[in-house]
């Protein structure tokens, strides 16, 4: 039932987020332009998309911070923490598109790739170095002649923008082709890699680059909405690790860094001794942990 | 008891966060996210 309601979820968040028909239409103005673009969505999702109702929380924070005019970035930081302060990663687990896209290429019949933990540890760091050098380190540093700063993670790694925005505005939009050159292609390549990575890997983009997961990560273990877990009902049966696709075992780390909140380990407790909950009737174990 | 205040506390610095959104928001940063997100963003589509 969890794993139906979270797929309903996801795809009526993504719709719902992207749901300016207009901006597909032949001869239609491209971009929703009313009042809530303002806003951001919670999730990593292009404003530049033909649907797009409200703007991306990276590239939000991007555009204040490469600002001529630096100035620090308390609407879309203040956003962000507070969103993070109430659910962590559950954003990613339930309100984010390129998740679900991922989501759905890993359920191609591909042979599925385990990533070896030497490997996958150090990968997991990167989506940090992600958000500290190309989210904020780069956009603030960085300055053209003309005095502005450059949306590093949108210009060259986000596979979200050019597969919502680029994609799409290209197809619809053909004053846009003359002008596509090396970088539109190496922004696909990276595209079509995140892609052709995500049938074997499950959600490879956000295990290792999202810098939109791992900002939220930092608010996993004290975030409002967390998961608990009772070890006096435990079983140790070990089925809870073994179902996530993460690769945490929500015994030791309920509320690990990695957990996207989705409940898939919570759907295959037989004995039900994780849910979320905002803490209390909190287990013995989670204290411990934390 | 314990667990009831962390919780208060957390609910406090959740309203401490939309204050600080809320303050960037009446300080201009709000019309800068439009500005960006009512343009097509050519670094998101990989556009020169």
């Amino acid at each position: 039932m969890i794993k139906h309601l979270r797929k309903i979820v996801q795809a009526g968040w993504g719709l719902l987020s992207n749901g300016y028909i207009k901006g597909f239409l032949p001869g239609a103005p491209r971009l929703y332009t009313g009042a809530l673009k303002h806003f951001c969505v919670p999730g990593l999702n292009c404003y530049s998309c033909p649907g797009a109702l409200g703007a991306c929380p990276i590239g939000a924070l991007q555009a204040v911070l490469t600002e001529r005019h630096r100035r620090f970035p308390f609407f879309v930081l203040g956003y962000l923490a507070a969103v993070g302060l109430l659910a962590g990663r559950f954003i990613c687990g339930w309100l984010c598109l390129f998740g679900l896209l991922q989501e759905l290429l890993y359920k191609v019949p591909t042979p599925k790739l385990t990533v070896p933990e030497k490997i996958d540890r150090p990968l997991r760091k990167l989506k940090y170095l992600v958000l500290a050098v190309l989210v904020v380190g780069l956009p603030l540093l960085y300055r053209t002649k003309y005095g502005a700063g450059l949306p590093f993670f949108c210009k060259y790694l986000c596979p979200a923008g050019t597969l919502e925005g680029g994609v799409f505005q290209v197809l619809l939009n053909d004053a846009l082709r003359p002008a596509l050159g090396a970088l539109f292609r190496w922004k696909m390549a990276v595209l079509l890699f995140c892609i052709a990575a995500s049938t074997v890997v499950y959600r490879p983009f956000c295990k290792y680059l999202c810098p939109l997961g791992a900002f939220y990560s930092l608010f996993q273990r004290v975030s409002l909405v967390r998961q608990r877990f009772d070890s006096h009902v435990c079983t140790g049966c070990g089925a809870c690790a073994k179902s996530c696709a993460m690769g945490v075992d929500p015994r030791t780390a309920p509320n690990s860094a990695e957990c996207i909140r989705c409940g898939e380990c919570q759907k295959v407790c037989p004995v039900h001794a994780l849910s979320f909950g905002a803490g209390k009737n909190i287990s013995s174990k989670e204290q411990i942990v934390s | 008891m314990k667990r009831n205040h962390s919780n208060k506390f957390k609910i406090v610095l959740i309203a401490a966060a939309l204050a600080l959104c809320v303050f960037g928001a009446l300080s201009g940063e709000a019309s800068i996210v439009f500005t960006k997100a009512a343009t097509i963003c050519m670094e998101c589509i990989g556009l020169d």
